[in-house]
C-alpha cells in the first residue's frame, strides 16, 4: 500500500447509462475520493445510482466512462482477469445475503480468497484465518459448516472472509439489511473497530439511517449525482 | 494461473461433487452404461469378426492363381476386323484344359519372390466317395501337404493321424472330419472313389482334419498330386491351381494384380474372393461404433444436464467466487474438473462393466452345428478397445461439460449479487 497519497480511492467523472429497457443516465459525472481509514456510508433513495456506483467501485462493473483509482492503481480499462486478481488482492467483499460458501466449513470460507492469492502457506493461511476468526469472535464455529450458523454469525464470516487478505478496502452492499437490530449493531462495532484501531477503510451502502449516521462521513446521491458529503 | 490455484479448484469442484453424491453418480452411471455397452459389443463384434475371417483364410489362400476357362474372350471375328460391326451371339467357351501350363516354372518364378512366404501347387478333382451303395459328391485336392501346410496351418487342424503319413503313403488321402462322419470312416480304413470320367481308387484314409467351416470339412479331402494326376488320368505337369501366401495379406491386391500381368493366367486375391466377408465385417464394425457413439451422446447429455443444474443451483457461490477474484477460467476450470472427474471415474468403471459383460458373453455356449464348430462366442480382449473406450468417454465428458463450464465462467457477479 501506498503510504504516501492520503487517499485509497479516487473516481473522475464516473458516468454509467442504462440502456434496457431505454437509454437512461444513473451515474453523473461522480467525482469521489476516499481516504485511508475512512468509514464512509453511501446512502440515498432506491434507484439513486447508490448500488450501481458501489459495483462501479468494485471493479465488477466495467461498463462506465470516467477514471477509477484504487490503491494507487488506475483500474479503468483493464481486462476481466486482471481486476478479479486485483479483487483478491486489494478489495474485501461483504454483501446482504452473507453469500458464504454453504458446503464449507467456516474455517474453509475464510482461507478460500487466500489460497486464490497464494502468498502464503498453507498452515500460515489456516493460522491467519483462525486470527481473523477469533477478532470477529467466531473461533468456537470455525469447523462448522456455514448452512449450520445463525445470520448475524454467517455476516461475521463473511467480514473474517473480507479481511483475509488485509484489503485496502471493504465495500459492503448493505451489510446489515437482513440482520435485526442486535446483530446490525455488532457488525457496525466491528466496522468501527476496524477503521479506528487497524486503519481499515470501508465503504458501505446501506439505506438504515442510523446505521448512516454513526459512520465518519455520509456519502449521499440523488438521481445519480452526489448531494451531499 | 498456479498449482495453488488449480488444487483450490479441485478442492471446490471436490466438495461440490460429493456434496450432491446422487446426482453425481446418475452422471457417472450414464457414461459407465455407455462405455460399458461400448466394450461389450466392440468385443464380441470384433471377436465375430477375427473368427470369421480367420476361417475365411484358412480356406482361401492370400492369392490364387488358375485358368479361368469361362472368362470373356474376344471373338475370332473380332481379332480378325477390330475395326468392324461384329455380332456374334452367345459364344461358347473353348475346349481347352484347367491347365496352367508350365507351372513348376510360374513357382520356381514366384518361390524367388521373397514377399511369399508360401507357394503351394494344387489340383483339384469333383469325386463321388462311395458308401455302400450312395455315392457322397466330394472334391478332392491334390497338394504338397507340407507347402500346403504353410497357407493354412493344417498341422493344428489335424484330428487324427499326421501330415508326414500322407507322404510316406502314396495312396493315402486325409479327409475332412465332415464326409468322414458321413461315410463312417475312421483313420486306417479305405474308401473308394470314383471321378466323373468314370475312373474308380481305393484309397487309405491316414487323416482326418476339421477347419471349421462345414462347406469344407463336409466335402474336402487331400491326396498327394502324384495320385490325383493318376485319377484323372493326367501327366505329371499336370496342375490346375497355385495358391500363394504373401508376408503381408494386406499387399496380396497389387501382388496379385502384378503376378496376373506377369502370367496371363487369373490371379484372385483374398479381398476379392470373400468380398462378402469383408463387406459383413465392415457393417457390423459401423453398427458398433453407431451404437457406441448414440449410447455415449446420450450419456454426454446427461452430463451436459447435470451440470447445467448444478450451475444454475451455485449462480450465487459462482458470483461470489468471481468478487472475491476467481477469474472467468478459474470457475471454467472448477466445471470442468467436475464434468472430466464424472467421465474418467464413470469411464473406469464402464471399462470394468464392459470387461465384465464381455466375460460372461465370452462364457455362453454357442451351438455353430455342422457349419461352425464354435462352442462359445468368440469374445476380443484386445487392450486396444480399452484405451478407445475410454478417450472416447473422456471426450465425450469433456465436450458435454464444456458448455456449461464456459457459460459459469461468463456468469455476470452483479446480476446475481443485486438481483436478491
Amino acid at each position: 500500500m501506498t503510504t504516501q497519497s492520503p487517499y485509497v480511492l479516487r473516481t473522475q467523472g464516473v458516468t454509467k447509462y442504462f440502456y434496457d429497457p431505454e437509454k437512461f443516465q444513473v451515474l453523473k459525472n461522480i467525482d469521489l475520493t476516499v481516504n485511508k481509514g475512512e468509514f464512509l456510508s453511501l446512502v440515498g433513495k432506491s434507484g439513486c445510482g447508490k448500488s450501481t456506483l458501489m459495483y462501479v467501485l468494485s471493479t465488477m462493473d466495467t461498463d462506465y466512462e470516467g477514471q477509477l483509482e484504487i490503491a494507487g492503481e488506475r483500474l479503468t480499462g483493464k481486462k476481466q482477469n486482471e481486476l478479479a486478481q486485483f479483487r483478491n488482492n486489494h478489495i474485501g467483499f461483504v454483501f446482504q445475503f452473507h453469500y458464504l460458501l454453504p458446503e464449507f466449513s467456516a474455517l474453509q470460507n475464510v482461507m478460500i480468497p487466500a489460497l486464490k492469492l497464494g502468498k502464503y502457506s498453507n498452515s500460515e493461511i489456516e493460522h491467519r484465518a483462525i486470527e481473523k476468526l477469533t477478532l470477529l469472535g467466531m473461533q468456537e464455529h470455525s469447523h462448522k459448516r456455514t448452512s449450520k450458523l445463525s445470520g448475524g454469525q454467517q455476516q461475521r464470516v463473511a467480514i473474517a472472509r473480507a479481511l483475509i487478505n488485509d484489503p485496502d478496502i471493504i465495500m459492503g452492499d448493505e451489510p446489515t439489511g437482513n440482520l435485526d437490530s442486535y446483530n446490525s449493531n455488532i457488525v457496525f462495532d466491528i466496522f468501527k473497530e476496524l477503521t479506528s484501531v487497524f486503519k481499515q477503510t470501508i465503504i458501505a451502502v446501506t439505506h438504515d439511517d442510523e446505521f448512516a449516521k454513526k459512520t465518519d462521513r455520509v456519502v449521499e446521491m440523488s438521481d445519480g449525482k452526489i448531494t451531499r458529503g | 494461473m498456479n498449482l495453488n490455484s488449480y488444487k483450490l479448484s479441485f478442492s471446490i469442484a471436490w466438495v461440490h461433487l460429493v456434496s450432491k453424491p446422487k446426482q453425481t453418480i446418475i452422471a457417472m452411471l450414464g457414461v459407465t452404461f455407455g462405455i460399458g455397452m461400448f466394450i461389450a459389443l466392440v468385443s464380441l463384434m470384433t471377436g465375430l469378426n477375427d473368427f470369421t475371417e480367420e476361417i475365411t483364410m484358412t480356406s482361401s489362400p492370400d492369392i490364387h492363381i488358375y485358368h479361368d476357362i469361362t472368362e470373356k474372350r474376344s471373338s475370332i471375328l473380332e481379332q480378325i476386323n477390330p475395326e468392324g460391326f461384329n455380332w456374334v451371339h452367345h459364344q461358347k467357351p473353348k475346349n481347352e484344359t484347367s491347365r496352367l501350363r508350365n507351372a513348376s516354372q510360374i513357382i520356381d518364378l514366384i518361390r524367388k519372390d521373397d514377399r511369399m512366404i508360401g507357394v503351394a501347387p494344387t489340383l483339384s478333382s469333383q469325386v463321388f466317395y462311395n458308401y455302400g451303395s450312395v455315392q457322397l459328391n466330394g472334391l478332392i485336392l491334390g497338394v504338397e501337404i507340407l507347402e500346403e501346410d504353410k497357407l493354412f496351418d493344417l498341422q493344428s487342424k489335424m484330428k487324427a493321424g499326421r501330415l508326414e503319413d500322407l507322404l510316406s503313403y502314396h495312396e493315402g488321402i486325409i479327409m475332412g472330419s465332415g464326409i468322414a462322419r458321413k461315410l463312417n470312416v475312421k483313420r486306417g480304413d479305405r474308401v473308394v472313389i470314383t471321378t466323373p470320367q468314370g475312373f474308380t481308387r481305393s484309397l487309405k484314409v491316414v487323416g482326418i482334419f476339421q477347419i471349421g467351416i462345414g462347406t469344407v470339412d463336409n466335402v474336402r479331402s487331400y491326396a498327394n498330386i502324384s495320385m490325383v494326376q493318376t485319377i484323372l488320368q493326367q501327366d505329371q505337369s499336370y496342375i490346375t491351381d497355385i495358391n500363394i501366401k504373401v508376408k503381408d495379406r494386406h499387399q496380396a491386391k497389387g501382388i496379385s494384380r502384378e503376378l496376373q500381368s506377369k502370367f496371363i493366367y487369373k490371379s484372385e486375391d483374398w479381398e476379392t474372393a470373400n468380398a462378402t466377408m469383408i463387406t459383413g465385417s465392415n457393417i457390423r464394425n459401423i453398427i458398433t461404433y453407431a451404437v457406441s457413439f448414440t449410447l455415449l451422446i446420450v450419456a454426454g447429455f446427461g452430463i451436459y444436464n447435470i451440470l447445467n443444474m448444478t450451475i444454475y443451483n451455485k449462480m450465487k457461490d459462482i458470483a461470489i467466487l468471481k468478487a472475491m477474484g476467481f477469474a472467468g477460467k478459474d470457475v471454467r476450470t472448477i466445471f470442468m474438473i467436475q464434468s472430466l472427474a464424472i467421465g474418467l471415474v464413470g469411464g473406469l468403471i464402464g471399462l470394468m462393466v464392459g470387461f465384465l459383460l464381455s466375460y460372461m458373453i465370452a462364457q455362453v455356449p454357442f451351438d455353430g452345428g455342422d457349419i461352425i464348430s464354435l462352442e462359445h462366442f468368440p469374445v476380443n480382449f484386445k487392450p486396444k478397445y480399452y484405451v478407445i473406450g475410454i478417450i472416447f468417454g473422456v471426450t465425450t465428458t469433456a465436450i458435454a461439460g464444456y458448455m456449461p463450464s464456459r457459460k459459469a465462467a461468463n456468469v455476470d457477479p452483479i446480476e446475481i449479487l443485486r438481483g436478491q
